[in-house]
């Protein structure tokens, strides 16, 4: 049997760490990068004798996720503690929600080759980080071998996005993910970064016989530190699981660990997936109530999601889908296109195409995130109404666009200070043409017998003597009456 | 005799007035209290951690207030603070190994509410590890004797602080109660001792043991007295999620106003499951009769679950606590046992930190929320508990406050129990109830049984009721007079 006789089915489990001010259960800033156990306090340190509050903003920052996914917020909900050691969980147990999380349902659409098909999610819900674990540092008084532990991340709230099992491919998985990052950046709620771990991914795996209703053993595949492995390590165990059934064998159900310098996933040590978190609600928060109120006034500051941005921007400015969906990848760039869109409203085309393949391809994804782009909007507006009304020519705006974010100065004036304001008249041109004509006698007589491409040499060499500056339309009129002429 | 020392041997409200009116001041009372907290450690060992520093800093701090006429209720009343509950700069070790070492940063609410108050911690009482035990006997460090007769246990887990009392070391001590930690001692040491409604007062502070039931209460040898420290220690904390955001009930005003007219049911299941000892089946229908002459209306109330409120109990508290005592891991704090791999740190800690009685809950508690048993013992030990409350509710529809004996015999002799858990557990079996329901109970001495061992009654009530059962002991106290009597090995 060939891999295609396989139906891969996958399900996301996805961590995102919320931009609260301060932890979960505590008042410590979160904060990354600080120096090691910097951001912490008695409660998130797990001493004798402290309790938890809940962080109200946590709440409201996952509650934007949930009403941006259509995802149902329940009026009550609990937290439960999830037990277990380890020396990154100072409490030994882990504050989540497990039988009553705060959300439960809502989709997020993604691009397949059949069209746009809904992800359902079977649920949103809050629980707090854990700490690190430090193997290697810079102070030589450690012993060798030893771990240290950093808990500033410890106690710093994360949502948990768990989806249905229902995506078919790697490549499904990666749009589940891009849609989903952008979804939470949208709406304030996280930075969505999966490679400072602000955005987690765990895939659960199975293959089944394509047409076959009962699931496939599940396979779950960890460390997954940005998208693209995601989908590697997706396309990876689904071949792994259907040549391990093609030769007659049978898939393991245990939690595989993605090695991305190999390409391959590895069993995780067997003593944690014998774990036995014996959950049980955490006495100590009682029930999580979210009344009307708070859902309203969540509800009122809600941003513009993106895919209702992205289908204004193709009404409301004629933009192509594509064009669309690459302006919207993030707010702060959507926003940027719409300020220079509005700055020069009759070509909001041409400002969209500036931007996409004359800005967007200077810089990296970080910088387009956060709508970084080396340019005010106004300044470009200013650049495309010069090339529309004919001022200087396109070939001119984009010599000039390294000199605009160079300088940072205003184009009109960048335009004055150069000399490059576009010759039109007609007068001067045939001056330039005349002399050109008139010195290659020899390629004149090669046009006019019929070698038609020497048209093309001849504009050249007018644009070259004009400086770039002559208007190119023109020089192509002008000079193929002087040749036609004789 | 000094009148500090006259002082020291009556109710904390007269002391504080003493102090008030400055006949006294709280400097020279700390330094008297401390003295005698060193000679009931000696005697009875209901002490571990001395406060003398402290005392001596909050009393100069309490009298320096006083001259700018600071009228503070609890003015330099010398206060003994059971070890599971934090006071700043002191250790704070719950009765166990695990925790050597460790000092509190900060003091708990109710500490900080009663200091606020103006009195004085005096020292850290000695109790069983973690809050998990009935006679005392499962400290860490040392078993407390009863001064009522050094041969038996005073009760716990609050054992210290309620010899302590006893004693004369310090007119008020505060506990905590998780299924009848506070009231059980003071039965047994002839003393006033209550438990609030759940969240009435802060946990915050607190060294968890069973988060669903824990709450602190207070030791006295006076209604009056133990009317006070709740009226202090009363009140919501916003750094205590399951503390109640409601008014706190006035019991001062309410006790003066006496028990005509209320209606008190007798537990009907109190004689089938106590097996009660003869003495204290007297001091129950004397106490009845009492409250009858008093005016009070008298009847008989069935709550039917009160029987499943043991093994209940047991599951409940166990499992939560396997769950609070997970921190207690080597790693960050405490007594640190074991070396190269983390396996062995986790095992060297615990295995040497914990005590026999602490690990047997934990594997109980364990047991009851793993995979595949959780439904079985966890789940449905949840589910009876949401019955005894409806049991509760439908009793409080006929009376006002329920009437059985705190305890089923008074102080037992050191070792009687300790060979059957099952029996010691058994000592909890009229202590439970409310904690499981999370209601207000107090106990009350009631009478000296044939040894001349103390006798207490609980009261049990609705949830803000506080203001009844205080006026049915001060009723109850008024009939039986033990309050005046000094335990023979006092000091
Ligand atoms: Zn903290």
């Amino acid at each position: 049997m060939a891999l295609s006789d396989y139906e891969p089915v996958i399900g996301l489990e996805v961590h995102c760490q919320l931009k609260t001010r301060t932890k979960s259960f505590c008042a410590c800033p979160v904060v990354f990068g600080a120096p090691p156990n910097s951001a912490v306090c008695p409660v998130c340190l797990g001493y004798p004798g402290v309790l938890p509050v809940l962080n109200r903003e946590m709440v409201t920052l996952a509650m934007r996720v949930a009403l941006a996914t259509g995802s149902e917020i329940q009026e009550r909900s609990v937290f439960a503690r999830k037990n277990y050691f380890y020396p990154d969980l100072p409490k030994g147990y882990q504050i989540s929600q497990l039988d009553r999380p705060l959300a439960v349902g809502g989709h997020v659409p993604v691009r397949t080759s059949g069209g746009e098909r809904p992800i359902r999610l079977s649920r949103i819900h809050l629980e707090e980080d854990a700490g690190k674990l430090m193997h290697e540092f810079p102070w030589d008084d450690v012993p060798t071998g030893a771990s240290l532990v950093d808990l500033n991340r410890a106690g710093t709230p994360l949502i948990e996005i768990v989806s249905e099992p229902e995506i078919r491919s790697g490549d499904e998985a990666w749009d589940y993910l891009n849609r989903l990052r952008r979804i939470v950046r949208y709406v304030d709620a996280s930075d969505g970064n999966m490679e400072e771990g602000s955005l987690r991914c765990d895939a659960n795996v199975s293959v089944r016989r394509k047409g076959a209703v009962p699931l496939g053993t599940k396979v779950e595949v960890k460390n997954l530190n940005s998208i693209n492995h995601v989908r590697k390590a997706i396309e990876h165990e689904v071949e792994r699981q259907a040549g391990t059934l093609d030769r007659g064998g049978a898939v393991v159900q245990e939690t595989r660990l993605w090695h991305p310098e190999t390409g391959t996933t590895r069993p995780m040590r067997s003593k944690e997936e014998a774990m036995d978190y014996r959950y049980f609600p955490d006495p100590d928060l009682g029930t999580l109530e979210v009344d009307g109120e708070w859902k309203q006034g969540v509800a009122e500051s809600m941003p513009e999601l993106p895919d209702a941005r992205v289908a204004r921007l193709v009404l409301q400015y004629g933009l192509p889908l594509a064009d669309a969906d690459t302006i919207c990848l993030s707010r702060p760039l959507a926003d940027w296109f719409e300020a220079a869109a509005l700055a020069h409203p009759s070509n909001p085309k041409g400002v969209a195409n500036w931007l996409l393949s004359e800005l967007l391809s200077r810089i990296g994804d970080a910088d387009r995130q956060a709508g970084r782009v080396p340019l005010a909007p106004a300044a470009l507006a200013r650049l495309v109404a010069r090339i529309d009304d004919g001022t200087i020519s396109g070939k001119i705006g984009k010599e000039l666009l390294p000199l605009l974010i160079d300088s940072g100065k205003d184009p009109d004036e960048l335009i004055r200070e150069k000399g490059l304001v576009q010759v039109t008249d007609e007068g001067e041109i045939r001056g330039v043409v005349e002399g050109v004509v008139g010195a290659n006698p020899q390629q004149a007589a090669a046009f006019r017998a019929g070698k038609t491409q020497a048209l093309g040499w001849f504009v050249g060499q007018v644009m070259k003597a004009s400086g770039g500056k002559a208007n190119p339309a023109i020089v192509n009129r002008l000079l193929k009456e002087r040749l036609e002429q004789g | 005799m000094s009148a500090v020392d006259r002082l020291l041997d009556g109710p904390a409200a007269d002391l504080a007035r003493a102090v008030r009116e400055r006949e006294v001041t709280a400097v020279a009372v700390a330094e008297k209290a401390l003295g005698r907290v060193r000679a009931a450690a000696d005697r009875h060992g209901s002490y571990l951690w001395f406060a003398e520093d402290l005392a001596l800093a909050q009393a100069a701090e309490v009298d320096r207030l006083v001259e700018h006429g600071e009228n503070f209720p609890l003015a330099g009343v010398p206060l003994a603070v059971k070890d599971n509950i934090h006071v700043e700069t002191l250790p704070s070790t719950a009765g166990s190994k695990i925790l050597a070492g460790f000092v509190a940063a900060e003091s708990a609410t109710c500490v900080r509410r009663l200091v606020a108050a103006g009195a004085v911690v005096v020292g850290k009482t000695n109790c069983d590890e973690f809050g998990m035990g009935s006679s005392n006997e499962s400290s860490a460090y040392r078993p407390v004797k009863n001064p009522w007769d050094p041969e038996r246990v005073p009760g716990g887990s609050s054992g210290g602080s309620a010899a302590a009392v006893a004693a004369r070391s310090a007119p008020l001590a505060i506990g905590t109660d998780t299924g009848g930690s506070v009231r059980q001692p003071a039965s047994l040491c002839g003393l006033v001792g209550w438990k609030p409604t759940y969240g009435r007062v802060s946990r915050y502070g607190l060294i968890a043991f069973a988060s669903s039931l824990d709450q602190a209460g207070a030791f006295a040898r006076t209604v009056e007295d133990a009317a006070l420290a709740f009226r202090e220690m009363a009140g919501e904390d916003p750094r205590d999620s399951t503390s109640l955001r409601t008014p706190v009930p006035d019991v001062l005003g309410r006790m003066k106003k006496g028990v005509e007219g209320l209606r008190v049911g007798l537990l009907l299941e109190a004689e089938a499951e106590g097996g009660l000892a003869p003495d204290v089946r007297k001091s129950f229908e004397g106490t009845a009769e009492l409250l009858r002459k008093a005016g009070a209306t008298i009847v008989e109330v069935s709550v039917p679950r009160v029987p499943m409120a043991v093994p209940v109990y047991y599951l409940v508290a166990t499992a939560e606590a396997s769950s609070n005592l997970a921190r207690f891991d080597g790693i960050r704090y405490g007594a640190r046992r074991g070396d190269g791999d983390l396996a062995s740190v986790y095992t060297g800690t615990r295995s040497a930190g914990f005590g026999p009685e602490v690990k047997r809950r934990i594997l109980l508690g364990t047991f009851a929320l793993s995979a595949g048993y959780q439904d079985a013992y966890y789940g449905r030990a949840e589910r009876v508990r949401a019955l005894l409350r409806r049991d509760f509710d439908a009793a409080f529809l006929k009376v006002d406050a329920i009437l059985c004996p705190t305890s089923p015999e008074t102080a037992f002799r050191f070792g009687a129990k300790t060979a059957d858990p099952l029996q010691m557990y058994l000592a909890d079996v009229f202590t439970v109830p409310a904690s499981l329901a999370g209601l207000p109970a107090l106990s009350v001495p009631s009478g000296l049984s044939s040894e001349g061992l103390p006798i207490g009654m609980q009261f049990i009530g609705p949830v803000d009721s506080e203001p009844v059962l205080f006026a049915l002991a001060r009723s109850v106290e008024e009939g039986a007079g033990v309050w005046t009597l000094k335990p023979p090995d006092a000091l």
